[in-house]
């Protein structure tokens, strides 16, 4: 469970985040969805802690990121924007440094490894350097090395970006099962039809604020609607940075 | 596992996969002093024994108006070659070394009990004819002083009337010493071999590692930054001091080709000099490791950092071209200062003096103490937000 309240980061004179606040909750895919620049990744590293808010608070499974940030972290699984690889290394060497630093036994990185190779199907490219990887290969082993402590709570950051449709597509159903683990998942997109198809809750966030917070539902019912994305167009007033 | 020994060992394994990281830290930057060396020691060597066994040929203009002369130059070992019509152009073009010139009147004034002329002509700007130069010059005066000791005695004077004070050299430089001046550009092969050794890696795991987007995702793992840096740091002073080692153990070996002796050195690169330079080269090794992160911190990107590190590699060259340049004479205050410290003792190990317990403590003892602060430096620059954000 992720708890963000009147969360505010600037830089300079640019009010990147301007009084965010949401709920993620365990068991839910919530999206984050907005055009770009809208404060999204700005707003998801504030809750991994790679960010100090200028206001606001953060809380992780009850804990506050200003007090503990280690702590959160470690309840946190996180895909950030920036997801490069160690190219030397290959992707179970990737995997495996990220578990270590999390404090992780031998026994358990083997077990979780395993399985998480196993899950995302990836047991061709394990043992290849990273050096080369496709798009698809590189996400999967930054999402296995994200997940290997198995966190309680998962931060995508536009995950299907530059993924091909099957890669999106396996993507999509393996965040189904960490909802289904009962997890609770809070991905960002620009995206609106992944959003639609995913989340059991549409946070829209335009210019660092927070323009609409329901179910994908409500979201048709409250603008009256049809259309998942007219009814984005309406709530966010205007067409600029998003993607169909 | 502690979080700094996992980096560490992350850092080493993965860099001993890199081609070009090995190649510089274990082969290219240790082994470039050693070559260096004995490349010009050669030379040297060789050219300095080569002018002074071998005839001194010159060009000679007029040498039928001073057939004596010649003669007598002839049997010194001067080889006389015909002349040349413009002698100013052929020294200027490094053609000859230097031309003998005797003018018409050389017999007449001979004749007369004058002082007959001659003119050597040479160009002093070229480094190489200094030799040739200073060996005619002394046929020359040889030659003067007998036959001015003659005419002396022709006239019944004793030739020591000539030479009220005579003049004997008494040299206190000894042959390790005299190696000590040519040397004064090893410290500084020495301290780029530390440098260049760990440059690679330093560049690599902050500006490089932010590049490639994945400090990001490491710092989301629940661990504390500087302990983060200092494994990083721990395996670039690893890459770094092997690559000493080797440059030390290369001046070892290679010094042992260097016909030294045949100029009347000894060069003692033996295991004391390694072993005493390898202590005081320690606190440098930490040192630079954090200077070298700190700058690849503040740089946005990969050739950013390696075009900053490019020029801090000439700053370690200041003392040794100071000292190399200037005599200065060596006091205690320059073991204080990191860098002119260690350039001070490798040169005094050089020059076959050794250096006292308390040098010794105080080069090392300032120079763990400038890398602490360094490194203090580099892990407030490590907690900073924007160090992870690449984009």
């Amino acid at each position: 469970m992720i708890e963000v309240k009147d969360l505010r980061k600037h830089f300079g004179a640019v009010k990147a985040v301007d009084g965010v606040s949401f709920k993620a909750r365990d068991g839910e895919i919530t999206g984050l969805l907005g055009p770009n620049g809208a404060g999204k990744t700005t707003t998801l590293r504030m809750l991994y802690t790679l960010m100090t808010p200028d206001q606001g608070q953060v809380l992780v499974d009850g804990i506050d990121v200003a007090r503990d940030a280690k702590a959160v972290r470690r309840q946190l699984g996180v895909l950030p924007d920036a997801r490069g690889l160690y190219k030397r290394l290959t992707a179970r060497e990737n995997i495996e440094y990220f578990a270590r630093l999390q404090g992780m036994d031998k026994a358990l990185i083997r077990t979780r490894r395993d399985k998480l190779i196993e899950t995302l199907d990836m047991a061709d490219i394990a043992d290849r350097r990273a050096e080369g990887f496709s798009q698809g290969q590189r996400v999967k082993t930054a999402i296995a090395r994200a997940l290997i402590h198995d966190p309680k709570n998962v931060i995508l950051d536009e995950p299907t970006n530059g993924l091909d449709v099957m890669a999106t597509r396996s993507l999509r159903q393996f965040m189904h099962k960490l909802k289904e683990e009962g997890r609770c998942v809070l991905f960002s997109s620009h995206i609106m039809q992944e959003v639609a198809a995913l989340c059991d809750r549409i946070v829209v966030i335009a210019h660092g604020r927070v323009v609409a917070d329901e179910t994908p539902d409500a979201l048709r019912a409250q603008t009256g609607e049809a259309n998942l994305e007219d009814a984005f167009v309406k709530i966010i007033g205007s067409e600029e940075g998003l993607a169909a | 596992m502690n979080t700094m020994l996992i980096v560490f060992l992350k850092e080493v394994k993965e860099n001993l996969r890199d081609r070009r990281t090995m190649m510089s830290a274990l082969l290219f930057s240790p082994l470039i002093g050693p070559l260096f060396l004995v490349m010009i020691m050669n030379v040297v060597i060789t050219r300095e024994l080569n002018k002074a066994d071998q005839p001194l040929k010159v060009p000679v203009i007029g040498a039928e108006y001073a057939p004596n002369l010649i003669s007598a130059l002839k049997q010194q070992g001067f080889v006389p070659q015909p002349g040349i019509a413009n002698p100013e152009k052929a020294v200027r073009d490094m053609d000859a070394d230097v031309v003998l010139r005797i003018p018409k009147d050389f017999g007449d004034s001979w004749r007369k009990g004058q002082a007959s002329q001659v003119e050597m002509i040479y160009d002093s700007s070229q480094r190489d004819t200094g030799s040739s130069v200073e060996r005619l010059k002394g046929m020359l005066q040889l030659y003067t002083r007998e036959q001015g000791a003659m005419r002396l005695v022709a006239r019944g004077l004793s030739p020591t009337m000539m030479a009220p004070v005579s003049i004997d050299e008494r040299d206190q430089s000894t042959p390790q010493s005299r190696s000590g001046q040519l040397f004064a550009i090893l410290p500084y092969f020495i301290v780029l071999a530390i440098f260049i050794g760990g440059m690679y890696l330093s560049i690599d795991l902050t500006a490089g590692e932010r590049e490639r987007q994945s400090l990001e995702p490491l710092f989301a793992n629940p661990v504390p930054r500087w302990q983060v840096l200092l494994g990083k740091l721990g395996a670039i002073c690893v890459f770094s001091s092997t690559s000493l080692l080797i440059c030390l153990l290369g001046f070892n070996v290679f010094g042992r080709l260097i016909p030294a002796e045949k100029l009347g050195m000894t060069m003692n690169f033996g295991p004391s000099f390694v072993l005493q330079v390898l202590v005081m080269m320690i606190p440098l090794v930490i040192l630079f490791a954090s200077l070298q992160t700190l700058v690849a911190a503040f740089a946005k990107s990969y050739r950013e950092a390696q075009t900053y590190l490019s020029m801090l590699m000439l700053i370690p060259a200041v003392p040794s071209v100071m000292l190399s340049v200037l005599p200065v004479k060596v006091a205690d205050w320059m073991y204080a200062v990191p860098l002119l410290g260690q350039q001070v003792g490798i040169t005094q190990l050089l020059h076959g003096d050794s250096i006292s317990g308390s040098q010794l403590a105080t080069v090392i003892a300032v120079g763990l103490l400038v890398a602490f602060l360094v490194t203090l430096v580099t892990a407030q620059v490590y907690r900073s937000e924007r160090l992870a954000i690449s984009a």
